[in-house]
């Protein structure tokens, strides 16, 4: 969703993963310190916005080369939390699941959708409200506009950078509370190098989708199909294979879809292109 | 009636150039003011700082009696500003509809009310007279639908002053008219329109005073009444133009490039040239003579190895030349000037040296083996450009910086460099003003004269009637007549072109 954010509005968020990996680890902290998940979820999305502040600084006042930009968020992430990670803390507590009853009794669907934390059912309300954002309000009109054919945009009257930076602003939020629900909801713990990657799954779910928030949460569930697979593989022993090649199952098979589908999908034309004025 | 837009004193130094030198300028309400001037004259920039899309650094436009602040797009179009870009500013992947409405959205609520966006376009196309379908993707409308979506997104914001910058580039010659009329009317009725345009005729048609601009400096104020064609052409250029081509008996050689039985899809997959046989002989020049889509242009691309032959063949001296590759084409013998400079014809972000050379740039003695020869390259570029009259500060700057005629140069520079056998020249002086167009078509007639084959293809029938040796008329993805040029019927050629006669 990050991701479809920057990129629906022009700007290539390559540092998606640093934003989640700096993003958990201060919820971790700061849930320990202020003995409080609630801040600590607040303090990640904090964390989140201004990270993306940073990536908008660099890439759309300074009009730097965004995949470096981005790079130097992950960068910056790593360093940081690896320099002041300490072992061994525990969470006062974690968001716990809350079926919400009637629903989640539902064969299948119950399970997949309705029986979560706080944080999934908030993802869940961001991907809906993005999705009928980008297509049904002004809002969307002008952000698409501007990462197609900024200088459309421009003479409408829409302000270029300002819409960049809102729009980056607001996925960042959306990162932090991404790495919010990882630590805070999903696992509980943090240690180094914590998001594994994640940061660039969403990447290739989000080219995947289309950059379409709808076809990015069909394609995360294709995905999460293909980890939860895999795992099933490796507990039952099915097959005499080594559980490391188990584990890459979910990655190989987002190399292979992305293959495929690659051809034929299309970013939005200005993406990664810094937006002079007068430019024609 | 009152000054709608007063310009002061307008200056504006890029690097290099002085685009604007001390510019003064009013239009008032329901009249048409034609701005002319050669291609870098100054037109566009100071345009754009109508806009507020450029700083000036001297001197100050007022709308309505008001200043403008820089940057303030969206206030300047509240006043009653809309502007046609020369290069469309629509989103292409985007509806007409969406195109139109972006930055001022009707609502329900948070979201767009899409069905009053509709009939409020509806409405609006119809009272301008300008159909258009809301519901149409940009990118798969002609090019003269394009335009009416951009004159109609200038229109919705109630328009006391529009700008139309050469508008009618990309229009063949019925959307010309159309697009004259509506000119007119909107004049009419009180709008205040600023014109720029190359054609000369479209300033005679239309407008009420003429502003020339020369080198960024105004050279004066006058009215088609006043003036004729050629007076304006010489206000513009600075000296007396030729306008008619001096055009000397071709000396005719052997066949050089024959086309047999050549069918050829478009885009759509559709079959749009459908069995072109044609010869083109030494030291003469062939206009192919068409209304725009019927055809022409995936008929050049399949000559040149662009575009996948159906079926057919293209033999050159003798040779037949590969399907679907240019450097086969190149090395056979073929020259070409393409008729989308911007993507065929020039790299925009590689210097002017480098485009010059891009035919031979493996070649002695711009490269030696597997290094370039810079030297060469720059000394060549330098000679090119003085040569060509190609207008820039430096060869060294990039291709993009250039203005549209002078591009063309660079590629027409480029194209004659090597005295190929075949020339094809599609459409080369398109949105190129008169002082350059003279000159290419001087360089086309050198060309012939020096013993090439030169395949002209072009929608403007005056261009084609006054190069060509004979004329080929290209109707419905067929050759239905090919004429002596000499004592050629422009009325009988143009019913051909509409398909009318047989």
């Amino acid at each position: 969703m990050v991701g479809i954010m920057c990129e629906r509005t022009g700007i290539v968020n390559i540092g998606i993963e640093g934003t989640l990996l700096l993003s958990s680890f201060v919820a971790f902290y700061v849930a320990i310190a202020a003995k409080s998940i609630l801040i600590g979820f607040l303090a990640a999305m904090a964390t989140g916005v201004a990270m993306s502040l940073l990536l908008a600084l660099m890439s759309v006042t300074w009009k730097m080369d965004q995949i470096i930009a981005g790079t130097i968020l992950n960068i910056l992430a790593t360093g940081l939390t690896s320099f002041f990670y300490i072992q061994g803390n525990m969470l006062p507590s974690m968001f716990k699941q809350k079926p919400i009853p009637g629903l989640s009794n539902l064969p299948f669907f119950g399970d997949v959708l309705f029986k979560h934390g706080l944080l999934m059912y908030l993802g869940f309300v961001v991907i809906i409200t993005l999705y009928y954002g980008l297509f049904h309000t002004p809002w969307g009109l002008r952000t698409r506009a501007v990462g197609e054919h900024p200088s459309s945009a421009d003479t409408a009257g829409v302000s270029v950078s300002r819409m960049r930076y809102v729009n980056v602003a607001v996925a960042g939020a959306i990162g932090g509370l991404c790495g919010s629900y990882l630590v805070l909801e999903l696992v509980g713990s943090w240690n180094r190098g914590f998001t594994a990657g994640k940061g660039f799954t969403a990447l290739a779910l989000m080219i995947f989708g289309r950059w379409n928030p709808m076809g990015a949460l069909a394609a995360a569930m294709f995905f999460g199909l293909a980890q939860a697979g895999a795992n099933q593989l490796m507990i039952n022993g099915t097959v005499n294979i080594p559980p490391q090649f188990v584990g890459i199952l979910p990655y190989v098979m987002t190399i292979i879809v992305l293959a495929i589908s690659a051809g034929k999908v299309r970013p939005p034309a200005a993406e990664g292109q810094p937006y002079e004025k007068g430019q024609s | 009636m009152s000054a709608l837009l007063e310009i002061t004193g307008i200056s504006k130094q890029y690097p290099g150039v002085l685009a604007n030198d001390n510019i003064s300028l009013t239009v008032s309400a329901g009249e048409v003011v034609a701005l002319l001037g050669e291609n870098g004259a100054g037109k566009s920039t100071l345009l754009k700082a109508v806009f507020g899309l450029v700083k000036p650094d001297s001197g100050e436009i007022k709308i309505g009696g008001e200043p403008i602040i820089f940057g303030d797009t969206a206030g300047i179009i509240a006043r009653g500003v809309g502007m046609v870009h020369q290069h469309f500013q629509l989103v292409p992947v985007m509806t007409v509809a969406e195109n139109i409405i972006l930055g001022d959205e009707p609502k329900s609520g948070l979201f767009i009310n899409m069905k009053a966006a509709r009939a409020e376009i509806i409405a609006l196309s119809k009272r301008y007279g300008l159909e258009v379908d809301p519901d149409a993707v940009i990118e798969d409308l002609p090019v003269g639908m394009q335009q009416r979506v951009e004159i109609l997104k200038a229109l919705r914001k109630d328009v006391k002053l529009l700008i139309l910058d050469e508008p009618t580039a990309v229009l063949t010659p019925q959307e010309i008219d159309e697009l004259l009329g509506v000119i007119r009317n909107l004049a009419n009725s009180g709008v205040g329109i600023v014109l720029i345009t190359h054609k000369l005729h479209e300033v005679m048609a239309v407008a009420d005073r003429v502003v020339v601009l020369r080198g960024g400096k105004l050279i004066g104020t006058t009215s088609p009444k006043e003036t004729d064609e050629a007076g304006l052409a010489q206000m513009m250029v600075g000296r007396s133009v030729v306008l008619q081509v001096n055009r000397t008996e071709a000396k005719r050689g052997g066949v050089v490039l024959e086309v047999k039985g050549l069918q050829v899809r478009d885009d759509r997959k559709i079959l749009s040239v459908k069995g072109v046989d044609l010869s083109l002989h030494k030291g003469e020049i062939l206009g192919i003579a068409g209304v725009e889509g019927n055809g022409q242009r995936e008929f050049v691309e399949a000559i040149c190895g662009m575009r996948h032959r159906e079926a057919g063949e293209v033999i050159i001296n003798g040779v037949a030349t590969k399907d679907m590759h240019p450097h086969s084409a190149h090395e056979a013998g073929i020259s070409h000037i393409p008729e989308d400079r911007e993507k065929h014809g020039l790299v925009s972000s590689y210097s002017i040296a480098d485009n010059l050379i891009l035919n031979q740039f493996d070649q002695e003695p711009f490269a030696k083996g597997w290094i370039r020869n810079l030297g060469e390259i720059s000394k060549n570029a330098i000679s090119m450009v003085e040569k060509f009259d190609i207008r820039t500060p430096s060869a060294f700057n990039t291709a993009g910086s250039l203005s549209g005629g002078n591009k063309q140069k660079v590629v027409v520079a480029r194209e004659l460099s090597e005295d190929l056998p075949v020339l094809i020249a599609a459409q080369p002086t398109r949105g190129v003003d008169v002082g350059s167009i003279e000159f290419i078509h001087n360089q086309l007639l050198s060309a012939r004269d020096k013993g090439a084959a030169v395949l002209l293809v072009s929608a403007e029938l005056d261009e084609i009637l006054s190069l060509s040796d004979r004329i080929a008329v290209m109707s419905g993805g067929k050759i239905v007549a090919i004429v002596d040029s000499k004592g050629a019927d422009r009325n009988y050629i143009g019913r051909l072109m509409a398909g009318l006669d047989k």
